[in-house]
Formats: structure tokens, C-alpha cells, sequence
């Protein structure tokens, strides 16, 4: 009896029926695609997090450059004759970049909530060649800022530049190895502390034609390639650095002596994470920590764009949507409720108990919302596969100031000096392709939103109906 | 059947103030009477009905029936008895629209069955059956808005009688028919309450069939008087 007069009701005001349901569904497919898309974003966010840091990194810790020092990094300085002819290499921490401590890794390591620590070294490898332009002949121009060679003498030079990393290599698990696989030769596990060996970006030793076997020139020395290692993120991404080499063997070419540029700290777990980094930042109050979420927000172009979509304009969207089906669901609801005064009066009056009434207004109400919830989840998953099959490719600009590993990139020459004033800012791009995950969780929340509309319309609408005095509802058609 | 004393009735309202519906009605139904109560329009009959029906509850004094002072009860224990002894018709028949014939007899014997010991085929012959005793077996399909006002109100009589009542209240029952459906419906009630000797209290305006009744009752400004 129940589900008969619930079906013919419904069915029997079919336009009210079909508003509260299409209201309901607009919303529920909302929530659902807005869900959906912000979770993409938010995988594509910790992809592009991950191919910076490592995967597993919760806190990474540099040294912040000091005001004005936005020049050359430390480890050595080019000497220049003007117009004389020279070929000189110089290996040193990239623009941005400092070096600090080594053993500021055994005291993160040794902090609460610190599950595992690793410290690398970003450097810039320079080789300069040619003729130093008279600067004297030459009208003061700014400094060159594409890295091709300066512009201003007129004699030519150029000058090569690629980014080299100092790792553990017996520490996989955390930091910029764990963003890359060995697809070529060995890894640098294979190696000792000190071998003059390297591993190549697959990108970058396409780029030089370099491959396994053949040596490179860093810092002066020539390595041995043993390995190319292409990045987790696919085929063509760039890793984070053009070349890697033990980490004692870096910091023997720079002269950069138990020196390193960043530690990838791992904390116990995600609750930690805020403690870990204020921990850091009491031991070693000159360094900066960054957690997760502070690299979340250098992260800019399209992916960011989305984000802040999804974020904002989605998620009050369909608040707003929301609020609004609720509040037709209500009102069409308690609309019904008045318009069948004396149907409900009459059931009461021949002895159908006030939870009876209720239960019959809400189950309406309830199937109502499920119809529309159901085809929301439907509407909300064609859209999403829809989503999925455009293929959306999303832009995720790295901006750094301090980070480790910045490419290479801007500046003159070292020597000549970079801008002063602030530090460098460097950026890193990484695109991706948008893939908003379809779980059943975020169907079962749509239709959960949809049972609370219809609950939430069924308790406004049985309360109502519940208030109604059999004598009154007769006298009033009386 | 019923036994009242000094039933009183007072509405506040905010043009008129306090109305008094009822004034200190004293009134005895015997078990199997069949009575008419008339009057004027606001003179007090639907309130008598009301409370007779155990849908309202007096200002001051007693309704005694079915073993219990109704005046005294709670809502819930009046919903009880309205599924259980009373049989409610009704001027508009007041059929659920959307239900058919047989659905809406079946709506009338829910309450009694809350147990659930009766199942939903044995509700449904027992619907039919009903409606068969008002000529109506052959209208079980039917939606109200497909049958005339003289076959709603028979639904509404099988209605109220599904549930084997104690007592058959009727409000205005034959008001919205015409003469021809008037005494059909009147021999209806005329039948049920002499074969199965069911107490019948009938408000009606129409003399005609008030006549008819063996007991007939006047209410105005809220006092009842009996009538020859």
C-alpha cells in the first residue's frame, strides 16, 4: 500500500515530480563532476609535486638565498680578460640555490616524526668558450638573460649549461630518484661514492646525443655515462636535473665539501607532517622548510587555474545549486503537504497514525530526490567519461626561489652578475593530462547528498503534515 | 454508545473572540441507533460530529465510549480508536484521488492491521468484498474521478465499513448528490444499520431524509434539543 500510493502520487503530479527530480539531479551531477575534477586536479597536483620533489615527500628544507645574492652560486668564479680567448668549465650551485651544512641532515634525521631523510646537491655545470667581448666598445646594455651567449661585444662566445644533482644513490626511496627509472644501463647504485660516473636525463642525453658508454665533462672531469634514467611521469618528461652523480663526488667537483642544497625530509605520518617542519625550522632557524602544501602553492599556469576552478567557482556552484534543489524539494514539498490538506486529514481521521503520514509524506519526498540523485550520477559520470575522453592537458608552472633543482636557465655569464636585489625566481614546467577518477565513493556521496535533500524535504514536509489536526483539515473543506 | 455530559466547545478567534460551538451539551446514543442531528449552519453540528469522532477534544466535559472518556485520551490512543471503532463519511466523500476503489477501502483497514497479520491479498479481498455489499464489485478499478458522486460516496460507505466499526459517523452524506443518488445512499445506511444493527449518527440539512430516522436531534448555538 505504501509503495502504491508513493508511486501514484508521484506519477500523478508529474510536473512537480519532474521539477524537484531535474533540480536534484542538476545538483547531484554537479557534485559530482566538481568532485571529480577537483580530485584530477588535485592527482595532478602531487604529479607535478612529485616529479619536482620525490614521491613520499612531505617537507623539503633549502637554504634561502640572501638579498642581493642572485649572482653566480658559490663554488667558483670565471676569470675573464677582456678579448682575450678562453675555454673555462665551472661547476657550482644553480642561481637560487645555496648550500648549507651536510650535517643538518643528521639533526632532521634525528627529529620527532621524522621517518626518513635524504639530502641532495643542485649545481649548475658551465663551460664557457670563446672570445670575452670588450666592454669597453660596447654601449652598457642589461645583462644577456637567455643563457645563449652575451649579446653585447663584438666578438662571439657561447656559453653550455646543464643541471647536475648530487644523490645518495643508496637512499631510493625518497627524494628525485624516486620520479625517475633507469631505462638504460645502471643506476648509480652500482657505483661508489667517488667513481667518476654519471646517469643522464633520457631528454637531455637526447638532446646532447650522449648515451651509456660515453663520457661528459662536469666540472672539468669527464664522466662516464652508465645509465640513462627517464622520468616516472612518461615518455619526454624531463626529470628534474640534466645529470646525476653521487653526491661525494659532486661535492668533490664543486668544491662544495660536505656541503648539500636540500634535504627531502619523510614524516610518520600525514598528522605529523605540520609538526616535523616547525621542528626543523627551531633546530635549524636559518633554513627554509616548505611542507607539501606550501609547494602546492607555487605551483601556477593551467593546472593552478584549475584548481582555483574547482576550489572556488566549483565548489560554491554547487553550494549554491545545492541549496537551491533542497529549497525546491522543501517547497514543492510543504506545497504538496498544504494542497492535500484534506487528503492527509481524511487518512488521519479514519485512524492512520501520525508516523504513518510522516513516513508516507518523507518516502515520497525521499523517492523524489533518489530520482533525481540517480539521474545526476548518471549525468555527473557521462560527464566525467566525456571530461576524460577530451584529454585536457594542464600546464603546471613550478615557481621557486629557493628550490632545490631549478633547470637551467636565465643569466649571463657568471662574473658578469645576475640582476641584484631579490632572489632568482626559476620556473620548471610540467604538463599534464587531466584525469578526473570516477569512485564509487563520490557516486555514494552525490546519492548521500540526494538522500539528505529528500530527508531534509521529507522531515520539513511530515512536520508538517504531522501538525495537521484531523478536525481542522475537515472543517476546513467543511 | 455514547454518553455525554456537559460538552462544551469554545473557539478564540480574532474577529469574533471566544465562540462557543458547543454549550453544555448533555447526550445519551444508545448501541444500533440510528439518530439525525439538524440545525443551522454554524449552529454547532460538525463540532458535535468532531467529538463524537474522537478527532478534537472538548473545552469541559466528558464524552464516554467505547470503554474510555475520550476527553480524556491522548492523540495517539484517539488515532487507535478512530481506526478501530469508528467509520467516518464524509459531504465530499474526501477519497484519496490518485488511489482506485479498492485502494482506497484497503487505506481504512491499515491502521487496524499494524501488526502486519493481515496480508496485502487478504486486504485486498476484503476490499472487494465490501465493495461488493455497496454494488460496487464492478467498480474496484476505478479511480474516483471515473465514478459518480453517488458510487464516491458508496466507496467512502464501503470506506468506513471495511474496518467493522462500532459506530457510522456521516457528515452531510447525501449534500453534493442529487434526489435519485439522496435515497440511494439512504438506503445504504438504511440496510447496514438494520441488518447489522450498526449505531448510526447522521448530520444532514436535508429534512427529508432526517424524517426518515427514528431519533432526531436539533442543534443551535451550540444546544441540542430532541425533536418529535
Amino acid at each position: 500500500m505504501f509503495t502504491t500510493y508513493l508511486r501514484r502520487e508521484l506519477s500523478g503530479r508529474r510536473k512537480q515530480t519532474a521539477i524537484v527530480a531535474i533540480g536534484m539531479a542538476v545538483a547531484i551531477a554537479l557534485v559530482i563532476i566538481v568532485n571529480a575534477f577537483a580530485a584530477g586536479v588535485r592527482d595532478a597536483q602531487s604529479e607535478a609535486l612529485a616529479s619536482v620533489y620525490g614521491v613520499g615527500t612531505d617537507v623539503t628544507v633549502t637554504q634561502a638565498p640572501e638579498a642581493g645574492s642572485g649572482g653566480p652560486g658559490q663554488g667558483g668564479q670565471f676569470q675573464f680578460e677582456e678579448g682575450a680567448e678562453l675555454s673555462q668549465e665551472r661547476l657550482s650551485t644553480g642561481m637560487g640555490t645555496t648550500a648549507f651544512a651536510s650535517s643538518d641532515l643528521a639533526t632532521i634525521t634525528d627529529l620527532d616524526g621524522v621517518a626518513a631523510a635524504v639530502a641532495t646537491l643542485s649545481l649548475e655545470n658551465s663551460s664557457f668558450s670563446g672570445e670575452v667581448p670588450d666592454q669597453s666598445a660596447t654601449p652598457q646594455n642589461g645583462p644577456p638573460t637567455d643563457g645563449s651567449g652575451g649579446s653585447g661585444g663584438p666578438s662571439s662566445f657561447s656559453i653550455d649549461r646543464f643541471s647536475v644533482t648530487g644523490v645518495d644513490a643508496s637512499s631510493d626511496a625518497l627524494g628525485p630518484l624516486t620520479t625517475m627509472a633507469v631505462t638504460d644501463g645502471e643506476g648509480l647504485s652500482s657505483a661508489g661514492d667517488t667513481d667518476a660516473v654519471a646517469v643522464l636525463d633520457s631528454v637531455y642525453a637526447s638532446e646532447v646525443g650522449l648515451a651509456v658508454g660515453d663520457t661528459i665533462s662536469v666540472g672539468g672531469t669527464e664522466l662516464t655515462v652508465i645509465g640513462i634514467a627517464t622520468s616516472t611521469s612518461g615518455e619526454g618528461v624531463a626529470t628534474e636535473s640534466n645529470v646525476y652523480v653521487p653526491l661525494a663526488l659532486a661535492q668533490s667537483l664543486s668544491g662544495l665539501t660536505d656541503q648539500v642544497s636540500t634535504v627531502y625530509v619523510q614524516a610518520t605520518s600525514a598528522d605529523a607532517v605540520s609538526g616535523v617542519a616547525d621542528a626543523i625550522s627551531t633546530a635549524l632557524p636559518d633554513l627554509s622548510v616548505e611542507t607539501q602544501e606550501d609547494l602546492a602553492s607555487s605551483v601556477t599556469g593551467s593546472l593552478s587555474s584549475a584548481s582555483d576552478l574547482a576550489s572556488s567557482l566549483g565548489r560554491w556552484l554547487s553550494i549554491a545549486v545545492l541549496a537551491a534543489a533542497f529549497g525546491l524539494a522543501v517547497l514543492f514539498t510543504v506545497a504538496g503537504v498544504n494542497r492535500r490538506t484534506r487528503e492527509l486529514g481524511t487518512l488521519k481521521a479514519i485512524g492512520w497514525s501520525r508516523r504513518r503520514v510522516i513516513g508516507q509524506v518523507a518516502g515520497e519526498s525521499l523517492v523524489q530526490s533518489l530520482i533525481g540523485g540517480a539521474i545526476g550520477a548518471v549525468v555527473g559520470l557521462l560527464a566525467i567519461i566525456g571530461l576524460n575522453l577530451a584529454s585536457i592537458t594542464l600546464t603546471a608552472a613550478q615557481a621557486a626561489t629557493a628550490g632545490p633543482g631549478a633547470p637551467p636557465g636565465g643569466g649571463g655569464p657568471g662574473g658578469a652578475g645576475g640582476p641584484g636585489g631579490a632572489a632568482e625566481t626559476t620556473t620548471s614546467a610540467v604538463d599534464l593530462v587531466l584525469h578526473a577518477p570516477i569512485s564509487p565513493q563520490i557516486v555514494a556521496i552525490a546519492l548521500g547528498v540526494a538522500v539528505v535533500g529528500g530527508l531534509l524535504a521529507g522531515a520539513v514536509g511530515g512536520w508538517r503534515a504531522a501538525r495537521l489536526s484531523p478536525a481542522v483539515a475537515l472543517r476546513s473543506i467543511a | 454508545m455514547y454518553s455525554i455530559t456537559g460538552l462544551t466547545k469554545t473557539y478564540a478567534t480574532k474577529e469574533r473572540g471566544t465562540i462557543s460551538a458547543l454549550a453544555g451539551v448533555d447526550l445519551e446514543i444508545a448501541d444500533g441507533e440510528l439518530v439525525s442531528i439538524q440545525g443551522p449552519t454554524g449552529g454547532g453540528k460538525s463540532t458535535l460530529l468532531q467529538m463524537l469522532g474522537a478527532l478534537d477534544r472538548p473545552t469541559d466535559g466528558s464524552i464516554k465510549a467505547f470503554d474510555h472518556d475520550l476527553a480524556a485520551l491522548s492523540d495517539a490512543e484517539l488515532t487507535t480508536i478512530r481506526a478501530q471503532s469508528i467509520g467516518f463519511v464524509f459531504q465530499h466523500y474526501n477519497l484519496i484521488p490518485t488511489l482506485t476503489a479498492a485502494e482506497n477501502v484497503e487505506a481504512a483497514i491499515l491502521p487496524v492491521n499494524s501488526g502486519g497479520k493481515v496480508t496485502a491479498q487478504a486486504r485486498a479481498e476484503r476490499a472487494r468484498e465490501v465493495l461488493a455489499q455497496v454494488g460496487l464489485a464492478d467498480r474496484a478499478t476505478h479511480r474516483p474521478a471515473e465514478l459518480s458522486g453517488g458510487q464516491q460516496q458508496r466507496v467512502a460507505i464501503a470506506r468506513a465499513l471495511v474496518k467493522r466499526p462500532e459506530v457510522l459517523l456521516a457528515d452531510e452524506p447525501t449534500g453534493n448528490l442529487d434526489e435519485a443518488m439522496r435515497d440511494e445512499i439512504w438506503d445504504v445506511i438504511e440496510t447496514l444499520h438494520a441488518e447489522r444493527g450498526l449505531t448510526v449518527v447522521l448530520v444532514t440539512h436535508d429534512t427529508a431524509i432526517a424524517r426518515r430516522t427514528p431519533r432526531r436531534l436539533r442543534i443551535a448555538n451550540g444546544r441540542l434539543t430532541e425533536l418529535d
